[in-house]
């Protein structure tokens, strides 16, 4: 039933109705709505768990590895200088594969200390070896976290739902949270692949050597990109339940003619396909495409949807300094082969509203020939040229 | 205490070095002279000779598998415990057992503990760590863990130093020890006098259930104390003084002494604790000047020669001084062998 919720609250009940055992819990902005109002519900009685508070975030995910290798379902949130903080135990979580579901309320990384959304957290666990998911919505991010454990248990891989900071976290709207019984029949209590148990005891997180890493890792890897075939059927099924199909590996808008793609995550997608439908108005062929599993990288779904000879703008919600963005380099590789334009915008980053006008503007000098491979979206020329005109 | 034939037993039939004593109850033996012992950390392990740490592992969790009636898991920091004892394809526990990261044990355990009890089973956590990974990058959410109260055992094996990583300074390093990065050249003595980072008093002041500190030089105390803790709920901290032959350049057959001389001479305090209080202490029997354990340790060698350090040496017997009048660890030899004390020279604290 659509109701009128927070972000914060319809993922926090989604979580709820997916029944961890034991929730994790250290507050950073702003993902603090979320672990508020999971302690709310676990106190009123509405969700049995373990709900600890932590010390850090790094104690956070480690708790939550101690309670998933002992074999319960296992989940926390973080954001920011929160991810970063505990990112050597989400490399942990991955090595050990532990199906953890973690939620990230996307936030830059200081310094400069910004509280505002972009990308630059989960893009900084990019190689971690988690599956990434990106809702574009709040809808969808509810949607994610029911898939997300499906997927985590089935695989024994962890799973970070990542869902813009403030931009949807903090924004509400009308959003389906699905039912006890439904949420109950599409995930069924977890079921340990392997657990610490001393009736079967065994050594988890021994010490490999070169005789057996590559191997290790190699293993990692396939298993992670298993996810590739899981997410459609996992998004599949979820649909049958709800009948409303949410996310899956892309999300092509108008692209089946379009000579033009702008390619993105997240929220920002919403305002890409108002100025698709702009274009099209105007009699232009521009398409969007949504990356909803970010890694593994569904190269295959991308070079589908996007049509032969379609330049290609990508939307970057963070930066690779020296680089350009991160989605860039899986783009260019998801189309290799192919000689048409691909351009990175960087845009929004650390809360910078990324606005319709400024991307159709975009658009109109992509079309003239204008746009430089790297360009940042909004740049206050008039800000840098000081410092840029300085001597060095 | 007295035998099955119902005859007094003597001090030194039972003393702290009794283990497989046949005269003892079976009861009151070590549990390492049970044949039925769990022999958690079994052989063909890659310590080296000598390694107090092997050893004190081993009494600890067989101690807590019996006490725990084998039900138990265990959650290991990284450290020389964790490499030497389960190099991929092989291991040598017998428990079932987890390594995570270096410095996030005390939160591993809070978790598994949770996740335990959200199953509604009767398994106890007990985590392990050295001193590197508990002192400094654990303490953190060890800490966070005694502030929560949960319902672990966390038992820290201090052997002053980064010893896995090739002896290097921790902060339970203690002063005037070389280390590789602390090294006794130029004006150097080894590593500086500071304020030092005691570890079991951090514990007490957080008033959680249990603290005691151990050697591997008395087991049937290091037992005796893990017995104790697995007996109670909640938060527990126990620091076991483990000599590491390599680290503090000692011959391996000269562990357990070297841990005695840490006692005897008062340098490394052996208490227990309940709720912020200061419980029972181990008197010292026979105290001994700090130089007689300084002395056979590389680790000090330069307080000796070229030249002797009278200055270092004076203050390092004023730590020991200090610890002596701190915890009342000086007792007539009367009272330690007669009442109050107890064979094993435990005394109550008023």
């Amino acid at each position: 039933m659509l109701r009128q919720r927070e972000g914060s609250a319809a993922v926090a009940l989604a979580v709820a109705r997916c029944r961890p055992q034991v929730v994790c819990a250290y507050p950073i902005s702003p993902q603090t709505h979320i672990v508020e109002e999971v302690s709310r519900l676990v106190a009123a009685g509405e969700l049995t768990c373990e709900f600890l508070t932590m010390d850090s975030e790094t104690s956070a995910m480690s708790g939550v590895i101690g309670a998933s290798a002992v074999g319960v379902r296992s989940w926390t949130a973080t954001a920011s200088q929160g991810l970063l903080h505990m990112s050597e135990a989400v490399h942990n979580a991955a090595g050990l594969g532990l199906p953890i579901v973690m939620t990230v309320a996307n936030r830059a990384i200081g310094a400069p200390i910004n509280i505002w959304n972009d990308h630059s957290d989960s893009m900084s666990q990019r190689d971690a070896g988690w599956v990434h998911l990106h809702a574009a919505s709040n809808q969808e991010a509810v949607d994610l976290h029911l898939q997300a454990f499906r997927l985590a248990e089935s695989l024994s891989v962890p799973v970070m739902v990542c869902m813009d900071g403030f931009v949807l976290t903090h924004a509400t709207e009308p959003v389906d949270v699905p039912e006890q019984g439904v949420v109950d029949a599409f995930l069924p209590p977890f079921v340990p692949r392997q657990r610490l148990d001393p009736e079967a005891p065994v050594s988890i997180g021994a010490m490999v050597g070169p005789e057996a890493f590559t191997e290790v890792r190699y293993l990692g890897d396939r298993q992670l990109r298993r996810a590739l075939e899981e997410v459609p059927r996992v998004a599949d099924e979820l649909a049958r339940h709800l009948g409303r199909h949410s996310a899956g590996l892309v999300q092509p808008y108008r692209t089946d003619d379009a000579d033009v793609v702008l390619v993105g995550l997240g929220s920002v997608m919403g305002t890409v396909r108002d100025v698709v439908d702009t274009e099209r108005d105007a009699g232009r062929r521009a398409g969007a495409l949504t990356v909803t599993t970010y890694r593994p990288f569904p190269a295959a779904a991308v070079a589908g949807a996007v049509p032969p000879g379609a330049r290609v703008l990508v939307i970057e919600r963070s930066l690779a300094p020296g680089s350009s963005g991160p989605v860039t380099a899986d783009v260019r590789e998801a189309l290799v082969g192919r000689d048409a334009a691909l351009h990175t915008v960087v845009a929004g980053l650390g809360g910078r509203p990324v606005t319709s006008r400024a991307l159709a503007e975009l658009l109109a000098r992509e079309r003239s020939g204008l746009l430089d491979g790297t360009t940042f979206l909004d740049l206050r020329s008039d800000v840098v040229a000081h410092e840029v005109g300085r001597p060095a | 205490m007295s035998t099955h034939l119902g005859m007094p037993l003597m001090y030194y039939q039972v003393g702290s070095f009794a283990v497989g004593n046949r005269l003892v109850d079976p009861d009151l033996r070590s549990e390492q002279a049970r044949p039925d012992r769990a022999a958690s950390l079994t052989k063909g392990h890659r310590a080296c000779r000598g390694c107090g740490e092997a050893l004190g592992a081993r009494y600890v969790l067989d101690t807590a598998m019996r006490a725990t009636g084998g039900r138990m898991v265990t959650v290991n920091a990284t450290g020389c415990l964790e490499v030497f004892s389960t190099p991929f394809p092989e291991t040598s526990w017998r428990v079932a057992w987890l390594h995570s990261l270096f410095g996030n044990a005390p939160a591993v355990a809070s978790g598994a503990a949770a996740g335990l009890r959200a199953l509604g089973t009767d398994v106890r956590v007990v985590a392990q760590g050295g001193d590197g990974g508990t002192v400094d990058i654990g303490l953190g959410c060890l800490s966070g863990m005694f502030e929560r109260d949960d319902d672990v055992l966390y038992v820290c094996y201090d052997n002053g130093g980064y010893m896995n990583t090739g002896v290097q300074r921790s902060g339970a390093t203690p002063p005037a020890a070389r280390t590789t990065t602390t090294q006794p050249v130029g004006h150097s003595y080894g590593h500086a006098f500071g304020q030092g980072k005691d570890a079991p008093r951090i514990a007490l002041a957080h008033e959680i259930p249990y603290v005691a500190t151990a050697t591997v030089a008395d087991l049937r105390d290091l037992e005796a104390k893990v017995e104790r803790a697995m007996s109670l709920r909640g938060a527990r901290y126990l620091h076991v003084l483990v000599p590491c032959p390599l680290g503090w350049g000692t011959a391996p057959h000269e562990t357990v002494r070297i841990a005695r001389l840490a006692t005897e001479s008062g340098f490394f305090p052996v208490f227990e604790g309940e709720r912020g209080r200061v419980t029972t202490v181990r008197r010292i029997r026979h105290r001994v000047p700090v130089e007689e354990y300084l002395r056979p340790q590389g680790r000090y060698a330069h307080l000796f020669t070229p030249h002797r350090r009278e200055d270092v040496l004076g203050r390092l017997q004023q730590i020991a001084d200090a610890n002596v009048e701190r915890y009342g660890l000086a007792a007539p030899a009367a009272a330690i062998s007669t009442a109050g004390g107890g064979p094993d020279g435990h005394g109550e604290v008023p």
